[in-house]
């Protein structure tokens, strides 16, 4: 069968499945979704539909963004805007299949929103929602949307499209498509795509290679996985666009162990793309040969960077080495080579697909188009966004996550993972975009998002990201593998009540040279995290260092529990739970922490009913509290 | 205890659908680790004879990266994340409870090899932090109660 033919026969397939019927029922299973239950509400809907006697299909589909709200089903009947139904628990479930999908109330009460030409009463648009509104999907376009593991579902939804374009056209031509759109690199540096592709296409040497970063190793983050999982064709699609114009044939993608799904599906997606000759020799008839590997990461973080990388999928330990020569003239075996992340492949397809006109319509002068962050942390609605660059912060983390959980204070937002830096709440009114993160002393990095609250240490936070970068510096050069040791030790020192004066100079200095003189991006950003915390969090440093203490109550040295004898009404509940039996009492006794043994993980305080709240944490503070425990006094709420 | 004759049985035939290249090195690593969930001494010398590498070779890539462990691990692996996001939201209580509750150290197996206790830079499920893994199945919105009960009724 030629591909115009499958390409027919996949949109009748797709347009016959959208008037179908018989209701449909779309759960997500990505990672996340299967995280919060929904394998079991998988299990409960099949049951429930038989218990009802009522015929469904249900599509696994992959991550819609709205993470917060998961296990999250989409109910599609005829003639109506599809239902989206979040936070399903088994009795939710059942409620909705009796109601809905079986009846016909699409209970309005449980349900966060509808899809699609009409209205339900009772019900908002989805994409009028806060959540979504100030998003733009381009590369999460079908996620959520389409079955993963369904290359017609992709097909029929311009899937593939792309590269037909791309295979009529000249190779430059293809580049220059690029060039135009604006599109710079979503793995964390933000250098020009087309500028890339152009040197490797223009380097000489055979055969050349193009490989996919999927080694997403930031903490915090999760684009590239919850992409792979709920639309690799997007991606698979990028890459063959990329390797035709620059003169590929093989291909690789470099993805995390830690992601079995993502692996499962890109296998998947590989062997359907086998079966209708978008791979191999001669695809669809154009002349062109290309195949794709997988290869799994083993767990090191300096094997985002792309030398480190090559070096792994040579077999050899993942040691970065000096640029130049860059991958484009000497990578992979020695070969032109051309590395871009997940994402960015992925907008590559749809920038082939409709056009680089319509794509730098998003985003800024100088930072064109959307991008995907995993927005974490302490905000209400956490989950995969995509955005237009450009956006403020607060639009993010007000209007899509909601604001702060439980009505706390916002303190700061986290960008960039272990290269990144930790911006105040001064810059919740800037763009997010590659040139104003960076001024700010963060970068947009690979996109995680990470929120904070008054409850965070910033001090440890820091201390959080250097322990991280420590531990997954490769060695091989010292700036990096003793100056990472050594701001962790200082770092430890201080949040641990050991802090010296001097220690933040010593910091700025140290952080300095090892951004300057270290031999890759891994630790020429690792100081990133201590510099911006430093730049726009000082009086925490210097709280820690010669108050000894810390304001937020997060560094444990530096806490102390007590009962408080008015309040303490004697139950007996902390003392039970006390990990350590540090607590002493009896009944009607105020009970005593015995602060020799205390080891400070809070456990009181979390039992402590509410109505008496008597434990209480200090950090530099003075308190009483009796030695020995003595008949209660108060006690009462 | 293992037979060695039988492991070295399993080993062979594992290696022989391998090619004998050295970019193999590092599949070939996470196979023997998937079959015997660990790699032994002996293992890495047999890796090293079929790739005709030396064992110090071997032994240097197999070191270098955190997925693969040289002793044998109990028959339940429970994972902690300690990414940004489940740190900020709690893990460092959960591990800790698990500790105790285990008797255990991050990277340690109980006596009678039922748990192993491993932390992971992270899992990507951030959105709902703070996450613990036992045996691949993936539990969000973790508290340290909860983690408890995770290995109790196990």
């Amino acid at each position: 069968m030629n591909f115009q033919e499958t390409r027919q026969r996949a949109a009748a397939a797709w347009q016959a499945m959208q008037k179908s019927k018989k209701p449909r029922i779309l759960l997500g299973t990505g990672t996340c979704g299967v995280a919060a239950g929904a394998e079991n509400i998988l299990k409960i809907l099949r049951q429930e539909l038989e218990k009802n006697n009522v015929e469904a299909d249900i599509t696994q589909v992959g991550c819609i963004g709205l993470c917060y709200a998961e296990p999250l089903a989409e109910i599609i009947k005829p003639g109506r805007p599809s239902v989206f139904y979040g936070n399903l628990t088994p009795e939710k479930t059942a409620d909705i299949v009796r109601d809905y999908v079986a009846g016909d109330n699409p209970r309005p009460d449980l349900a966060i929103g509808t899809r699609g030409e009409g209205t339900i009463e009772g019900i908002p648009r989805l994409f009028d929602l806060p959540v979504l509104k100030p998003q733009q999907r381009i590369v999460l376009r079908n996620c959520g949307n389409i079955d993963p593991t369904d290359i017609d579902q992709y097909i029929a939804n311009g899937g593939y499209d792309g590269l037909l374009k791309a295979l009529k056209m000249k190779q430059q031509e293809i580049i220059d498509e690029i060039k135009k759109s604006g599109l710079r690199g979503r793995g964390g540096a933000g250098f020009a795509t087309g500028m890339k592709w152009q040197f490797c296409h223009d380097a000489p040497g055979s055969p050349k290679y193009i490989i996919c970063n999927a080694d997403e190793g930031d903490p915090g983050a999760f684009m590239n996985r919850a992409l792979l999982e709920g639309d690799p064709h997007c991606v698979l699609e990028g890459m063959l666009i990329g390797a035709y114009a620059i003169g590929a044939s093989e291909g690789y993608i470099y993805v995390r162990a830690e992601y079995p799904l993502a692996i499962r599906r890109l296998n998947t997606a590989l062997e359907q793309m086998g079966k209708y000759g978008l791979l191999g020799k001669n695809i669809l008839g154009s002349g062109f040969n290309f195949v794709i590997h997988i290869k799994e990461g083993a767990g090191a973080f300096v094997c985002g960077e792309e030398t480190a990388m090559m070096a792994s999928i040579e077999g050899n330990r993942g040691l970065p080495r000096p640029r130049p020569p860059f991958p484009a003239n000497s990578g992979l075996w020695g070969k032109p080579t051309n590395i871009n992340n997940v994402e960015t492949w992925a907008h590559a397809s749809a920038i082939m697909q409709k056009g680089s006109g319509w794509w730098a319509g998003y985003g800024t002068e100088k930072s064109r188009g959307t991008k995907t962050f995993s927005l974490v942390g302490k905000v209400n609605r956490t989950g995969l966004i995509e955005i237009p660059l450009g956006i403020k912060l607060r639009e993010v983390i007000e209007g899509i996550g909601g604001g702060i959980l439980g009505g706390k204070k916002f303190k700061a937002v986290q960008t960039g993972g272990p290269s990144g830096g930790c911006l105040p709440a001064g810059f919740l009114d800037s763009p997010i975009d590659y040139e104003s993160l960076a001024a700010a002393g963060s970068i947009v990095g690979s996109g995680g998002m990470v929120v904070m609250d008054e409850n965070n240490c910033m001090v440890d936070v820091a201390r959080y990201f250097l322990t991280f970068t420590q531990l997954e510096s490769c060695g091989k050069c010292i700036p990096c593998r003793w100056g990472t040791k050594q701001m962790l030790d200082i770092l430890n020192d201080i949040t641990q009540g050991k802090g010296k004066k001097g220690d933040i100079e010593l910091l700025l200095e140290l952080g300095a040279s090892v951004k300057d003189a270290s031999l890759c991006a891994l630790g020429g950003t690792a100081p990133n995290p201590v510099l911006t915390t430093i730049r726009y969090f000082k009086d925490e440093y210097e709280a820690h260092i010669n108050e000894k203490r810390c304001p937020a109550g997060i560094c444990k040295a530096l806490l102390t529990y007590y009962i408080d004898k008015d309040r303490c009404a004697g139950c007996g509940i902390c003392a039970r739970a006390c990990p350590y039996g540090a607590i002493k009492g009896g009944k009607r006794l105020v009970h005593v922490i015995d602060q020799e043994k205390c080891a400070k993980c809070g456990t009181c305080l979390e039992v402590c009913p509410e109505k008496f709240k008597a434990v209480k944490k200090v950090s530099g503070e003075p308190f009483s509290a009796p030695k020995e425990p003595i008949p209660v006094s108060g006690g009462k709420p | 205890m293992a037979e060695p004759n039988k492991d070295t049985a399993k080993l062979d035939k594992l290696l022989a659908t391998f090619k004998g290249e050295k970019a193999e090195l590092i599949p070939i690593l996470q196979r023997v680790q998937q079959e015997f969930g660990y790699l032994s001494e002996d293992a890495m010398r047999r890796i090293a004879h079929f790739l005709k590498a030396p064992e110090g070779v071997v032994y240097g890539v197999a070191t270098f990266y955190a997925q693969f462990k040289f002793v044998p691990v109990g028959r339940n692996i429970i994972k902690v994340c300690r990414g940004t996001a489940c740190y900020v939201k709690g893990s460092p209580r959960i591990i800790e409870e698990l500790e105790t509750a285990l008797g255990i150290k991050d990277g340690g197996t109980t006596p009678d090899m039922e748990y192993t206790l491993e932390t992971i830079a992270c899992f990507g499920s951030c959105a709902l932090a703070p996450v613990v893994v036992l045996n691949d199945q993936v539990y969000g919105r973790m508290t340290p109660d909860k983690a408890k009960k995770l290995i109790g009724k196990k």
